[in-house]
């Protein structure tokens, strides 16, 4: 098939973001992958129901969400292990923040439920408005609000014990935290 | 404004919605903790964005674009 400019450009203007939107889902590199090349598929192939002008990366997001829920559904188990494989399989990018933070923080988002999972990095990394990320996970915007606020809260619990150097650990909740992760 | 902007997690005079559901009774740690949650985000996030298309996304589309190439279809 040829491929309109119009449309070969934005998918690949795209790629990056749906990686980073998949890896911050799955928490595996390959799989990460195969599932943003199934939504780049996915998307030729129905190219004709997205109406041009409106927004290709929300349209792109929605396909690969929907192709990470069916997956997950049927790979429950093996998502279930990502707080392991998670750290393990993303490259380390130890310039912005510590090695050991960031895994830390890929650990403690991998506890996360996916739906909440997914609506915190819609909003708070995406760059997506509620209204979008809500249209995206098909539900209402108060949903992914207070998914939003659950992932959150979720996430400060899990990370307030090692993340925050200014309030440093006790003993108490680091041991609460290590028999968590057993 | 009760919107949320990611990218200004700072805002002293609102606190965020979450600061009611998070254990803890010091809001000033809560949101310092919440800005920190979200530099962590979007860390995390905008290292694999710098990784940019990896060849074999270029490859795939390419190969796509081709007149006769309908191989690559599923």
């Amino acid at each position: 098939m040829k491929m309109d400019r119009s449309v070969r450009e934005p998918l690949l203007a795209a790629v990056p973001s749906l990686r980073a939107f998949a890896i911050s889902l799955c928490g595996n590199v390959d799989r990460a992958d195969d599932l943003v090349q199934e939504t780049l598929l996915r998307a030729l192939a129905n190219i004709d129901s997205f109406q041009p002008g409106t927004n290709m990366p929300a349209w792109l997001f929605t396909i690969l969400r929907n192709l990470f829920r069916s997956e997950y559904r049927k790979r429950r188990r093996e998502v279930e292990d990502a707080d392991g494989s998670l750290a393990e399989s993303l490259k380390s990018h130890p310039e912005q923040m510590g090695r050991l933070e960031m895994r830390e923080f890929r650990q403690a988002l991998a506890q996360l439920p996916p739906d909440q999972r997914e609506a915190l990095v819609l909003v708070g990394a995406s760059g997506f408005s509620y209204e979008e990320a809500a249209n995206i996970c098909d539900c209402a915007v108060g949903t992914i609000k207070s998914r939003v606020n659950r992932a959150r809260s979720r996430l400060a619990k899990l990370l307030a014990i090692d993340g925050i150097e200014d309030f440093g650990p006790d003993e108490a909740t680091r041991a609460v935290l290590e028999d968590q992760k057993t | 404004m009760n919107q949320m902007k990611p990218r200004k997690p700072d805002k002293s005079q609102s606190p965020m919605p979450s600061d009611t559901t998070v254990d803890n009774p010091k809001s000033g740690l809560d949101r310092e903790i919440q800005a920190k949650i979200g530099q962590k985000l979007r860390a995390m996030y905008d290292d694999i964005v710098q990784e940019g298309v990896p060849e074999r996304f270029a490859e795939l589309l390419r190969k796509l674009d081709k007149p006769s190439g309908e191989e690559g279809q599923p």
